[in-house]
């Protein structure tokens, strides 16, 4: 409760929210994940922009309710939740940090940039690109339990939306990789 | 814009928030009962991006039409004759290539109808379609793989991946096919040119057909219509009768 005494500051409640973990990767924060957009500070009041990883995350809501909840014990007791849909969220937006957390966890973190969209600027034409069999990028996707580059897809999709489940060739271990998007 | 124009962009958002939502009911039937552990992860992944899609097609519908509906409201507590999805959607789930050929056709519509979205003139349906449509792609991309899998596969899955195609393919038209509606939100630099779209989703048809070694039925052929302006098939009945019988029963229910 004393450092609502302290005049509140943006730097403040991005550090407090780097403490806010992710309820389905708890290695990882909120701001790791690029969750958190943006901070405003309105003297004892505080404004946070959040947004979706995928349409339908079923944890937003917890989202929302641990920022609340770790803004309040931190002595903010006036916090607004700003639900924003564009540009919409993105891996490049993990931090460094993030992704060497997901590495140590046994995740292994995106491993380029993101699909491309480009088609939406270009006409229907390019926009294919996206989708079409013979473009799709050879991922290299490294094994986070033995470092290996040989590993192979097994699911596109895994445990969560945001994942794909691989396994290692080498070390034989099943993993999670967090998909690029 | 004048009340016509709200209107017809309301219906235009049910239509799209009601494809994404029986589809995605649609799939979720499938949890827990999928071919493979992996197929049915992915069937509820997708079915789970489906409901997110809905969610924000529908509270946009709510606040424009400012009757005070939320999205709950708008899936829960209305009947069949008042849902505008297309046909094609409310089909059973059958076999898998059944499941995976009404599936990709989905996709391929739902590709190049975002992809036209966002970049449409409104800042709303922009900030949806291009939420939606990194999702989309990769349920295109994986549908696609499916098709290519099943149909380029054993004699039997050939045949029945076949089966799917020329079954499903009349309720393809009603995609394409533009009312009034459509038509109204051509003309207010909202929706794409109905052949906009249809070139696009036969030219990727006709390229994956190909690498499945699938006949694509040809392109004039008679197509069924009817689902977006409510009149449906027997199926959807059964399916609301499922998914609204929580609301049904104990109206005003919250989690």
């Amino acid at each position: 409760m004393n450092a609502a005494a302290a005049a509140l500051d943006a730097a403040q409640v991005w550090a407090w929210l780097g403490d806010v973990p992710d309820p389905e990767i708890p290695v990882i924060s909120v701001v790791d994940l690029g969750i958190v957009r943006a901070v405003e500070v309105h003297g004892d009041a505080c404004v946070v922009t959040i947004t979706p990883t995928y349409s339908g995350c079923p944890a937003m809501q917890v989202i929302a309710d641990a920022v609340t909840d770790a803004l309040h014990s931190h002595g903010v007791q006036d916090v607004k939740l700003v639900n924003q849909l564009s540009p919409a969220w993105t891996t490049d937006w993990m931090s460094e940090t993030g992704k060497a957390k997901l590495h140590g966890y046994g995740i292994a973190p995106p491993q380029q940039q993101v699909i491309d969209i480009s088609g939406l600027r270009s006409g229907l034409r390019s926009g294919a690109q996206g989708v079409k069999r013979q473009a799709m990028p050879k991922l290299e996707v490294v094994c986070p339990n033995c470092g290996s580059v040989h590993t192979q897809l097994t699911s596109q999709f895994g445990s969560t939306p945001c994942k794909a489940l691989y396994k290692c060739l080498d070390c034989r271990e099943p993993f999670d990789y967090f998909k690029c998007h | 814009m004048d009340d016509k124009v709200t209107h017809q962009k309301f219906e235009y958002l049910l239509r799209m928030g009601d494809n994404a939502l029986i589809l995605s009911q649609q799939l979720s039937k499938l949890c827990g009962k999928g071919p493979a552990l992996e197929e049915d992860m992915a069937l509820t992944n997708v079915a789970l991006d489906l409901l997110g899609q809905t969610r924000m097609w529908f509270s946009y519908a709510g606040e424009l039409e400012g009757q005070g509906r939320d999205e709950d409201d708008i899936a829960f507590l209305r009947d069949a004759h008042d849902f505008r999805n297309c046909l094609l959607l409310e089909q059973p789930n059958g076999n898998y290539a059944d499941t995976m050929m009404r599936q990709f056709f989905f996709d391929t519509w739902h590709y190049f109808q975002l992809l036209e979205l966002a970049k449409c003139g409104d800042a709303r349906i922009v900030e949806v379609a291009q939420k939606s449509i990194k999702e989309v792609t990769y349920h295109l991309r994986r549908s696609g793989d499916l098709v290519v899998r099943l149909g380029d596969g054993t004699a039997v899955s050939h045949a029945k991946t076949q089966a799917a195609a020329d079954a499903l393919w009349s309720y393809t038209g009603e995609l394409f096919k533009y009312d009034a509606v459509d038509q109204a939100m051509v003309d207010a630099g909202i929706a794409p040119p109905a052949d906009v779209v249809r070139a696009a989703f036969l030219e990727h048809v006709a390229e994956i057909f190909a690498e499945a070694t699938l006949v694509m039925p040809p392109a004039d052929a008679w197509m069924q219509k009817g689902g977006k302006q409510g009149a449906h098939s027997e199926h959807l009945g059964y399916i609301l009768a499922e998914m609204q019988f929580l609301q049904r029963a104990y109206p005003g229910s919250e989690w």
